[in-house]
């Protein structure tokens, strides 16, 4: 283990460019930590997608409501299991809950993370359920009847008042929970925007920023769900639904880009001392994953994309194939906006003076099955999540509270 | 005859001398311990460390040392402490290198003429007033001790590596065998009990000056106050107590 790092360091030191502190050869945060923002940032995406039909009352998208709390629920699971695997002492992880050190932003993650799973999103899904899941214990089998019981927590009230109590609560939920999807994602960032050790990093635009490109990851990823789900149920896709929800997926991807480009833009007027190895950085090392796959392919060819949806007047099917497209190349260059931050970050030198190289590993615990594994993993439990909570209507139920 | 009494009072003098300055250093050594009485009170020191450029020949005892002391893995990845050499040329081409890095390695040697400016500036941890990596640590386990050093607790640290980031100058790393960040100390065992840092021991220049900076007889104290001094990225408000004495604005 300890030769096998140092013999993966011996060979990254071939690599360096420059000079860099000794203490810099090794790169300490993996691809598991693109990952983890990448996961929290389609959490908070899928939550404020879900509260617009709440809050903003937008009937189109209702298809969706139910599939993005899911989704964002599922995603919220398997976020922290990055972060525990690159831990170099995952079982002392619980200090983080007990002894937290209260001037550190990482460890404000206990209390966000529990706040928006147990405050916002369950209480949510379960006052959104709650009225189906005792319908559905009626008609079950006995093992699923108790299962549903139990995940109503045995209310058994169905009366129009209760409804109608679930329907507000939701509505209070939702207003608390998207200033905490804010908070869930904005919090990721300012790990990131307040190290002023790391000037790639250190700038009050980067919660921001991934606040934005969160949102456009969530909306992305609940499109493309309702586009592979619905075939599979054998129902039509509502177009509706669909366009309005890339129309919003494309204002999110404009805001987002200006942003980003606000940044760049910025860094480069103010050329501080970090300018010269930050031109490097971005014209050497992050080449392909920030300008090739990051800015082209993730961001102006799916705004060309829907640019063109939207003043050309295309078929049914076409528009399906074109909005495809556009959220499979959304949800890389998101993905690869994480990898340059994280990544990105700790390629260069704090000395300004050399670039190093990150060398993934392959099958080790913080290596690329590792990360493809937590990427799947959401899915899975996404899958469990639907067949024990459908998002849409089963026969004779009618449908959920929200429509 | 006269001269001959002279000498031989001399040589008296001598040996009755030596042991007398022993005597009297002894009364005169940094205050910032006070070794045999037991009970140390870091409430009365405050450490620091100044580092005489001009001094540094680059030998790398103090890397060597400080291995040997803190269990420092031996490979150049993980450094407590560590010397950079720089050799700035007529064109303004500056070269770099971590001198242990680059042992065994034949050194390219710059033409004479070439070269405007050569030197070594070791560095460390700069134990800073204001430390960014206590700051970030989610769970404590780095702190700032009262008499003004950064240690970790290796039996509290999660090993998330965020101090690691936080830190401007390189100075941390992650322990291959505890799984936990680690650090200079200052030989924090060593200067509780009145010692000198390993690093400092065995310099054999003086490049570094260690010292507690609340005793006036402090050869720290001393030499902050005949040298210019300057601490790396004073811009980013961090505070070090590494003090630089003569050093070169291409430092970073």
């Amino acid at each position: 283990m300890n030769r096998e790092l140092v013999h993966r360091l011996s060979e990254m030191l071939q690599e360096v460019t420059g000079f860099i502190y000794p203490n810099e050869v090794e790169i300490h945060w993996s691809i598991l930590i693109v990952v983890y923002p990448y996961l929290t940032g389609l959490v908070a995406g899928a939550f404020i997608l879900a509260s617009l039909v709440q809050v903003f009352n937008i009937k189109e998208v209702q298809p969706t409501y139910r599939l993005a709390l899911l989704t964002a629920l599922a995603f919220l699971l398997i976020a922290p299991l990055p972060l525990q695997f690159h831990l170099g002492h995952p079982e002392r992880s619980y200090e983080i809950f007990l002894t937290p050190q209260l001037g550190s932003a990482m460890a404000m993650f206990g209390f966000v993370y529990l706040w928006y799973l147990m405050a916002v999103l369950l209480l949510e899904i379960w006052f959104e359920y709650r009225r189906d899941l005792i319908v559905w214990a009626k008609e079950a089998k006995p093992v699923m009847r108790w299962i549903y019981r139990a995940l109503s927590l045995f209310s058994s009230d169905v009366s129009e008042r209760a409804v109608k109590f679930d329907k507000k609560a939701i509505k209070v939920i939702t207003v608390i929970g998207i200033p905490s999807a804010f908070i869930l994602h904005g919090y990721v960032g300012f790990i990131f925007g307040s190290v002023k050790a790391n000037p790639w990093w250190s700038s009050v635009l980067i919660p921001i920023v991934f606040l934005m490109s969160a949102i456009v990851s969530g909306i992305a990823l609940v499109i493309f769900l309702y586009m592979v789900i619905t075939p599979l149920r054998r129902e039509r896709t509502d177009m509706k639904c669909l366009d309005r929800i890339t129309s919003y997926l494309f204002y999110a991807v404009i805001v987002d880009f200006t942003l980003e480009a606000l940044d760049f833009i910025h860094r480069l007027y103010e050329s501080e001392e970090s300018i010269k190895i930050l031109s490097r950085l971005v014209t050497d090392k992050l080449f392909v994953s920030l300008w090739v796959i990051q800015i082209l392919l993730g961001m102006i060819v799916p705004l060309a994309i829907m640019v063109a949806v939207k003043s050309l007047k295309f078929d049914e099917d076409l528009r399906k194939l074109l909005y495809f497209t556009s959220v499979i190349l959304i949800q890389l260059g998101i993905f690869a906006t994480r990898w340059n931050v994280v990544i990105g970050g700790q390629l260069f030198s704090k000395s300004f003076r050399g670039l190093t190289t990150y060398k993934m590993e392959v099958a080790g615990i913080e290596g690329l099955l590792t990360a493809l594994i937590l990427l799947i993993l959401p899915f899975i439990v996404l899958t469990i999540l639907l067949k024990l909570l459908p998002a849409w209507e089963i026969s004779g139920v009618g449908e959920g509270t929200a429509s | 005859m006269t001269g001959i009494m002279n000498r031989r009072k001399f040589l008296k003098n001598a040996i009755l001398f030596i042991p007398a300055a022993g005597l009297f250093r002894r009364s005169l050594r940094d205050a910032h311990a006070k070794p045999g009485n037991g009970k140390y009170d870091p409430k009365q020191h405050l450490y620091g460390m100044g580092i005489d450029v001009d001094k540094c020949i680059g030998c790398g005892l103090c890397i060597e040392a400080c291995k040997t002391e803190n269990n420092v893995p031996k490979e150049p990845f993980f450094c407590r402490t560590w010397v950079e050499r720089y050799v700035i040329k007529k064109d303004g081409n500056v070269t770099v290198e971590s001198i242990e890095a680059q042992k065994g390695k034949p050194r390219g040697r710059a033409e004479d003429t070439d070269v405007v400016r050569s030197f070594f500036v070791p560095k460390l941890c700069n134990q800073c007033e204001n430390p960014p990596c206590v700051q970030v640590c989610p769970v404590g386990a780095t702190f700032r001790t009262e008499d003004g050093v950064v240690l970790v607790d290796s039996k509290r640290c999660i090993g998330c590596r965020y101090c690691i980031q936080a830190c401007p100058y390189g100075a941390r790393y992650l322990h291959p065998e505890t799984r936990t960040a680690d650090k200079c100390t200052f030989c924090y065992h060593r200067i509780v009990k009145g010692l000198l840092p390993a690093c400092v021991e065995v310099c054999p220049t003086q490049a570094r000056v260690f010292g507690d900076l609340k005793s006036m007889a402090s050869r720290l104290v001393r030499f902050t106050r005949i040298n210019k001094l300057h601490v790396l990225k004073p811009h980013l408000n961090t505070e070090p107590k590494v003090y630089y004495a003569d050093l070169d604005g291409e430092v970073r």
